[in-house]
């Protein structure tokens, strides 16, 4: 089975992986591989899932069934709430998990605007967070952003009790590993490597030193069940496929 | 009134929100109406799409008070993106909810609202002027004091309207118009129909009906008045003529063209040129 497991297909199973736990609560994933993680995780083993259609409406394991409404300002509001785990994109990441996707460069007058803060402050300090990585590089992996939007370890515990009271980094996914914050200092760390990646790889593709361990996992494998979900089921077109080429 | 009535009240130097979200129900009828006039130097709050890619391209936008700029489709807007690059835009960059606290604020006539976004981000650094407040409770938490973002005029476009100014969206998403015109001196609202009162009714359940009539100056009657932004479920998003729009935005000889051809006239001919361009499919590119 495993040889003919994609390298997008592990990716998703590990967005999957993310939203484990989380019970009755909202998953926004934003990517395609994210959004085809959490309907598999809403359609297996976390039935409790919220899922939008992409805009205002909430959807049940039909995508053509609408079984709620969330307009943005409802959005908000269930941010604020924290029913929520959001999985954003991330131009750029720190060890400590500060995110930007705003521009690159000096902010005054970058030499690049990317797309704004957004919603990634109001994110980050009301409800679980994770990342996805679909190209793992030193572009991205930095050891300081230029803009924090997504706000990181180290930057709510400087900025007080009402900053770390809801901030919770979960994971970070990425074409070649998941990382998590589970380390004494809360920096990042590989918490399973893909299947066909070396740690060699990882770190080298990453701009800051990386903990990673001697035993450190293997991503799991999908299971049969899953394979079929997200092949005929979630993702026929295979739009997994050009967001990771194998 | 006709739009260039309502742009007509907006003078230089004043700040103007608009309504709708990204490349979505936006009052781009009025907007091409204010491109057509000489006010300058204004202050524009929206949650940014192609209405201030426009805006900034015409050179009228001294500050732009948002979280993002985006076509949606296309996740950036060009003319914003060349502003931020050649450093030609001053920017309030604020969080999403933070915008939307900023006119809740101004609504309730307050001077400002607690948030707990921006804490310990770098919104607080680019904004030097943000301030904290501390709760007077015994948690004594201390959150963002997001400033009221109070406005001189509102523009918005809506699905329906009646001549009173109340107005009715049919589509998913209300967006934040009723906090723009609520949050605006003078709000002034376009619509794709102007309606009898009576025929609200049958087309949505009451709570279609987003904006009211007291927080409305002026009513516009703009068939395609939100194109080339979608305004489901009169029409989606021309994503051909956006497309068109992008490529030509990112270079200034396609753009003088562009602007030559769909926005040097009036609205009747700003239609006629996109229905032309329609019939060929394409715009010719170099």
């Amino acid at each position: 089975m495993a040889a003919q497991v994609s390298r997008a297909e592990y990716c998703v199973v590990a967005c999957a992986e993310a939203w484990r736990g989380d019970g009755e609560i909202l998953a926004a994933p934003m990517g395609v591989v994210p959004r085809i993680g959490a309907r598999l995780a809403g359609l297996t083993f976390e039935p409790g899932l919220l899922l939008t259609d992409g805009e205002a409406m909430l959807v049940g394991d039909d995508p053509e069934v609408v079984e709620g409404w969330l307009p943005y300002r409802r959005h908000l509001a269930l941010v604020a709430g924290g029913k929520r785990h959001v999985m954003m994109g991330a131009s750029q990441l720190d060890r400590h998990g500060n995110q930007n996707i705003s521009c690159v460069g000096d902010w005054k007058r970058p030499r690049r605007q990317l797309l704004g803060v957004r919603g990634a402050p109001v994110n980050t300090l009301n409800n679980p967070t994770s990342y996805w990585v679909p190209r793992h590089s030193r572009r991205v992996f930095v050891e300081r952003v230029d803009m924090v939007c997504g706000v990181g370890h180290d930057r709510a515990a400087a900025a007080g009790p009402s900053a770390t009271r809801f901030h919770e980094l979960r994971r970070v996914v990425t074409d070649l590993a998941v990382l998590d914050f589970a380390t004494p200092d809360r920096t990042l760390r590989v918490h399973s490597l893909h299947p066909g990646v070396t740690a060699g790889q990882v770190r080298e593709a990453t701009g800051f030193p990386l903990t990673v361990a001697d035993d450190v996992p293997r991503t799991r494998e999908p299971s049969a069940a899953e394979l079929r979900l997200i092949r005929e089921v979630i993702d026929p077109e295979g739009l997994r496929e050009r967001e990771v080429p194998s | 009134m006709s739009a260039a009535e309502a742009v007509g009240r907006i003078e230089s130097g004043m700040t103007v929100g608009i309504g709708g979200w990204g490349s979505r129900r936006k009052p781009m009828a009025l907007v091409r109406a204010l491109l057509r006039t000489d006010v300058t130097d204004l202050t524009v709050v929206s949650f940014g799409g192609p209405d201030v890619g426009l805006l900034t391209a015409a050179g009228k936008i001294r500050k732009l008070v948002t979280a993002f700029a985006t076509l949606d489709s296309i996740p950036l807007e060009p003319h914003f993106r060349a502003a931020r690059e050649r450093g030609a835009l001053e920017l309030v960059e604020l969080d999403e909810a933070m915008v939307m606290w900023g006119l809740t604020a101004a609504v309730h006539r307050l001077p400002f609202l607690p948030v707990r976004a921006g804490l310990g981000s770098d919104v607080m650094t680019v904004n030097p002027g943000l301030r904290t407040v501390r709760s007077p409770y015994e948690d004594g938490e201390e959150l963002v004091a997001v400033p009221a973002l109070r406005l001189d005029v509102a523009l918005v476009h809506l699905n329906r309207a009646d001549a009173a100014g109340n107005g009715q969206y049919l589509g998913p998403d209300p967006y934040f118009d009723d906090l723009f015109c609520e949050a605006a001196g003078h709000a002034y609202l376009s619509c794709e129909r102007v309606v009898d009162t009576t025929e609200f009714a049958a087309a949505g359940g009451p709570g279609t009906l987003l904006v009211s009539r007291h927080s409305v100056a002026g009513v516009i009657e703009a068939p395609h008045g939100a194109h080339f932004t979608s305004c489901v479920p009169d029409y989606g998003r021309d994503e051909a003529f956006q497309s068109a729009y992008a490529k030509a935005a990112a270079d200034p000889g396609a753009w003088r063209e562009f602007a030559a051809r769909f926005l040097s006239g009036d609205e009747d001919a700003y239609r006629a040129a996109v229905a032309e361009f329609g019939r060929e499919g394409r715009w010719p590119l170099r």
